[in-house]
């Protein structure tokens, strides 16, 4: 789980990517279609009832069975995946965005605020992130708005360590230097002559959190402490399934194998990335 | 004693097997036993890869794809793997640029110096152990006895270089590899490395391959010399031949590069009456934290005078950690002085970049070493050139392109690499566009750190003759901090020598050549290396 494959992809690599590159991108285009158009092509709700059985097997009528209230499987995975992925994807372009604007600001600035900014997320860090998500769940409730932000807070330590250790190295260049001497704000350093140089390894950083927040909004809803029913992420559609574990039943399987192939297919497609993050590094 | 190297029709090619590109054409040399072979030539012209070729060895990325090397009686290119390994480090030995780099900074000196020979078996501990303090001695090593029992971190950069050679000759090599061995050292340095070289290389009898970019330092070590370009043999003769009659216009072209050379830029103008245009008083500055009197904890510049009349170039030399590019940087502003003042135009500047006025930063401009750091990779030519236009001008739009393509034109590049990334350019034209960048904002000093040190010696030259041109025409003042003496005479007027954070002379033009100066400056006179043979000889009778 780390993007030190990618760091090391051969030349030759750098036009192709590799097969497996290829599988976890269509997987995840294809999991990012069906949260965005999945739920309208539908052409029925979800939450029907219908007079299925609960915990029905798999049919032609209903492809993945039914759940503990006789719903239809598919449609309710297809329903989790705007939750799963919309909720990750805007948390960790929170969690990432914010991180590298805090790291920016701490390489471009007076060293002072750089030591404030670093002990002061060194500090969030020593938090356990279940821990505080709970608490934060604990206080104000659950709730989309709050999930969100909850994630995004929780990932935010990691994108600045990264984003900071990169952004330090661009900072002591000669070019960032004779932009200072040319007398340029701060801002015009972090935007145009720091980022840029440092984009790339993030993106690649990106997509790992990305993965990190998938499973971390999963176990709060399988602890019953995320996305609320009627609503349901495929967390929550494990916690409700639960029952039908012993029986084998697709209602838990699905959603269980949804969250490992998305998880799986965004690892595959960092790892391969063509030598992007090798790029960015120098 | 060495062996007779014989290389035949040695093809190296790089690239993935489908897009082989060919980086050296079918070189053929020989090397007499005992005898030296200088392989010289600018950076990407394949002199190392030759080198580590006659080990049989290929750089990641090349392949040997043809020809044959042999050692003695030994055909490299055919041996195996194992039959290499057992070659390497016993009867070839490679010094390399940077032995700081090629030392294992937690083991003592004297156990890597004996490693190959308990690799290879050679000899025992407690020999090779007495073997490596008598090359200690030969080198001219001080204490020869405990020297061994110290870390790398613990001595001097030249000295690690010659206990470099002790490990490489402790084999009793038959071809020793010297790859660019003394670049990284200063002058005064470089003068002692190079005697102890050659007096091992001499007494040993042993046949030497010696890859350099530096003509002078060649000519002292050389019995004869192969000049490479593109991977092609340009000229291959003896090397009194070579310096006195070169054949071919490249190496024609590269010897007078090579040649000090003065470039008058006309009027010094300094006449006593005018205010200068940056006088720096008695200035003194440092690192780390402060104490109670304001000093820093590392105190590296020591009550620094200076004057800097306009259209003067003047030059700062001084060997690494003087303190000569800690003064371009107090001047620029980017670190703050601890005591003195800098008067620019008679008008007091404030020390630091933030208490400067735009125009006050426009007017003083500062050009970096590395071309490769000093251009940011993810800008184009154009935008890194618009930025400062902009900036201090406020140019856009038709304006700004007809200055942009004046500017280029100004260092003499192509319009077309306006559109190009940093990347895409080669060193030369690098820091063409860093000059082009300071000269955008129209500055009235420009201060150049070490600007030519990254360059080959064509092009250096290149940008230095650029530099006299761009004074002359556009009345520039120049700070010039460089550790080349004949760098610094061909282009300012004046020389301030610096050492250990303090200036001890300042020489005028005229009095390059006559005496008597600063002990100092004369063994750093004395220690640049001459274009002619045996001049290494004279110093070591001197």
């Amino acid at each position: 789980m780390s993007s030190t494959a990618s760091f090391a992809t051969s030349p030759r690599r750098r036009l192709a990517m590799p097969w497996p590159g290829l599988l976890g991108l269509a997987v995840l285009l294809a999991w990012l279609l069906i949260a965005a158009f999945g739920p309208a092509l539908l052409g029925h709700d979800g939450s029907d009832m219908g007079d299925a059985d609960v915990f029905a097997q798999m049919s032609a009528q209903h492809w993945l069975g039914t759940d503990y209230l006789g719903r239809d499987m598919l449609a309710r995975v297809i329903q989790g995946a705007r939750y799963t992925v919309g909720i990750a994807l805007l948390a960790t372009l929170m969690a990432s965005s914010i991180g590298t604007l805090l790291a920016l600001l701490a390489a471009a600035s007076a060293p002072w605020v750089d030591a404030v900014l670093s002990r002061g997320i060194d500090t969030m860090t020593s938090i356990p992130s279940k821990m505080l998500a709970l608490i934060m769940v604990a206080a104000f409730g659950s709730s989309l708005p709050m999930l969100i932000p909850t994630a995004a807070l929780i990932y935010v330590p990691g994108a600045f360590r990264i984003a900071r250790s990169l952004a330090v190295n661009i900072n002591a260049m000669d070019y960032v230097t004779v932009a200072r001497t040319r007398g340029e704000g701060r801002l015009y350093i972090m935007l145009h002559e720091i980022l840029p140089n440092i984009i790339n390894p993030m993106l690649a950083d990106l997509g790992l959190r990305f993965v990190y927040v998938v499973l971390l909004l999963a176990s709060l809803s399988f602890l019953g402490l995320g996305v609320q029913p009627p609503d349901a992420d495929w967390g929550s559609l494990v916690r409700e399934n639960i029952g039908a574990l012993a029986s084998g039943s697709a209602a838990v399987v699905a959603p269980a194998l949804a969250i490992a192939s998305l998880t799986i297919a965004v690892n595959l497609l960092i790892d391969n990335l063509p030598g992007r993050a090798a790029r960015g590094a120098h | 004693m060495g062996a007779q190297i014989q290389v035949r029709d040695l093809r190296i090619v790089a690239g993935a097997r489908d897009a082989e590109q060919t980086i050296v054409h079918d070189l053929s040399f020989a090397i007499a036993p005992g005898e030296v072979l200088a392989l010289i030539g600018e950076s990407g012209s394949g002199k190392t890869t030759t080198a580590l070729a006659l080990m049989g060895y290929a750089r990641s990325g090349c392949r040997i794809a043809g020809g044959s090397v042999r050692i003695g009686e030994t055909e490299v290119l055919a041996l195996d793997e194992a039959g290499q390994r057992a070659l390497r480090g016993r009867r070839v030995a490679y010094i390399a640029q940077s032995a700081a780099a090629s030392f294992n900074p937690s083991r003592t000196i004297m156990d890597q110096v004996v490693e190959p020979a308990l690799i290879h078996r050679t000899a025992s501990r407690a020999d090779a152990e007495a073997k490596a303090v008598a090359l200690f001695r030969e080198l001219a090593l001080p204490n020869p006895d405990t020297i061994g029992a110290r870390y790398p971190h613990q001595v001097s950069g030249g000295q690690l270089q010659r206990l470099m050679a002790a490990m490489a000759l402790i084999t009793d090599p038959e071809l020793v590899i010297l790859d660019e061995p003394t670049t990284a050292l200063d002058v005064t340095t470089q003068i002692e490395v190079l005697r102890a070289f050659r007096r091992v290389v001499r007494e040993r009898r042993t046949t030497a391959v010696y890859v350099s970019h530096d003509l002078a330092v060649v000519a002292q070590m050389a019995d004869h010399i192969l000049v490479l370009r593109d991977g092609e043999t340009r000229e291959l003769g003896a090397t009194a031949q070579i310096l006195t009659a070169p054949s071919n216009d490249y190496t024609q072209r590269l010897l007078a590069a090579a040649r000090p050379k003065v470039r008058e830029a006309g009027t010094p103008g300094a006449a006593a009456t005018e205010t200068p245009l940056l006088e720096v008083r008695q200035l003194s500055a440092g690192y780390g934290p402060r104490d109670r009197d304001g000093q820093p904890k590392a105190l590296i510049l020591e009550d620094i005078n200076l004057k800097l009349y306009r259209g003067q170039a003047i030059g700062v030399i001084g060997e690494s950690g003087s303190g000569k590019t800690t003064l371009a940087r107090a001047i620029a502003g980017l670190i703050a002085p601890c005591r003195g003042e800098m008067l620019f135009d008679g008008q007091p500047m404030p020390p630091l970049l933030a208490q400067r006025s735009k125009e006050e930063l426009r007017r003083v401009q500062i050009v970096f070493q590395m071309a490769d750091t000093a251009l940011n990779p993810s800008q184009t030519i154009e935008r890194i050139l618009a930025r400062p236009l902009q900036f201090y001008r406020g140019l856009s739009g038709e304006p700004l392109q007809r200055r942009i393509r004046e500017l280029l034109d100004l260092v003499k590049l192509p319009s077309t690499v306006a559109g190009r990334l940093p990347g895409g350019l080669s060193g030369g034209q690098k820091q063409r566009v860093n000059l082009a960048r300071a000269l955008a904002a129209e500055p009235e000093l420009i201060l150049c750190d070490e600007v030519t040190s990254a360059l080959d010696t064509v092009v250096g030259a290149a940008v230095l003759d650029l530099i006299a041109e761009l004074r002359r025409e556009l009345g520039l003042s120049y700070l010039f901090i460089s550790h080349d003496l004949h760098t610094v005479r061909s282009v300012c007027d004046e020389i301030v020598v610096m050492q250990h954070g303090r200036k001890l002379a300042q020489v005028a033009r005229a009095d390059y050549e006559r005496g008597p100066h600063h002990p100092y400056y004369e063994l750093l006179a004395r220690s640049v290396p001459e274009l002619r043979q045996g001049w290494l000889d004279e110093q070591a009778a001197a």
